[in-house]
């Protein structure tokens, strides 16, 4: 097996996991998202749940696999760098929160949900989602 | 309180976790939705382009794996065992949530994902910031049209 197979499986290991992970969790259904974030209704804890777990298992997991010094088929790890908190990181993380406070997606449960069919709706997320992603590049190649 | 809905939270946050670990453990990669799939449209990285369309195959895959097997292993508020929830709005307000969602995890590096699972594991100043942040606004942004408008989404 080439090294571009091995990473390509690794890769669809890695996505099916995370789909299978969002799909039990109920994450891929808006109005559990929707009805965490609203402290003042009849509030949802899932979401609590999904968070606290997934932090959970990443920081026993990552450890485990840091102080291995090397990923499996890569030659490094590749973490952030930067440490700044600017303008840029707390203004996109604002907005970001408005859109997933009007519809209860967030990039990962959005795109999964695409296994139920592409309703109208979720179809205009998804597009306008990517479009956002092209003016965002925009943006961060001329800043 | 919903017990069950609470248990299929955590043993899915546990596969999202799962799948964190594996992509740093094979590849050394951080496992953000917005970035391992939006430098597939954006940056298209040289040499990755296989492993992230394969990411999003499975991503995809994952919830239809569920409804296959038909055992009612989704946990949709009040459809027990359903996999996929209905968009809780119509197309112009979808277009306008999507816009802000890709423009926002585009300029603050990530989302729910990169930021909230794997950059809180990191204990990353940023993705704390960040998700502080988001959750802040999101908070906000579900008052206000809740109970400030009082539209039902």
């Amino acid at each position: 097996m080439n090294s571009t197979t091995v990473k390509t499986a690794a890769g669809y290991m890695a996505g099916l996991l995370f789909g299978l992970g969002l799909g039990i969790s109920g994450m891929t259904d808006p109005a559990r998202v929707l009805g965490f974030l609203d402290i003042a209704g009849h509030w949802d804890p899932t979401l609590v749940f999904v968070l606290g777990s997934a932090v959970g298992t990443t920081f026993v997991g990552y450890r485990l696999v840091f102080a291995r010094g090397t990923p499996l088929f890569s030659h490094n790890f590749q973490l952030p760098t930067k440490q700044e908190l600017d303008a840029k990181l707390l203004g996109g993380a604002a907005l970001f929160g408005i859109g997933w406070g009007l519809s209860g997606y967030c990039p990962g449960p959005a795109i999964a949900s695409m296994g139920g069919g592409l309703s109208q709706p979720l179809l205009a997320l998804l597009v306008a989602m990517v479009t956002g992603w092209l003016i965002a590049d925009r943006l961060n190649a001329s800043s | 309180m919903d017990w069950t809905a609470g248990l299929q939270g955590l043993i899915g946050g546990v596969l999202i976790g799962l799948s964190a670990v594996w992509l740093m453990g094979s590849l050394g990669r951080i496992a953000g939705i917005s970035g391992t799939i939006g430098n597939l449209i954006t940056q298209r990285t040289k040499g990755d382009t296989a492993w992230r369309l394969a990411f999003l195959a499975g991503l995809i895959s994952g919830p239809l794996l569920l409804m296959a097997l038909g055992g009612g292993l989704g946990n949709v508020a009040g459809i027990p065992g359903a996999v996929i929830g209905e968009p809780a709005g119509g197309v112009p307000l979808m277009l306008l949530a999507g816009l802000l969602v890709g423009l926002g995890t585009g300029l603050g590096s990530g989302c729910t994902s990169g930021h909230g699972v794997c950059g809180l594991a990191r204990l990353a100043p940023r993705s704390m910031a960040a998700m502080g942040m988001f959750l802040m606004t999101a908070i906000a942004t579900v008052y206000v049209v809740r109970h400030v408008i009082g539209v039902a989404l």
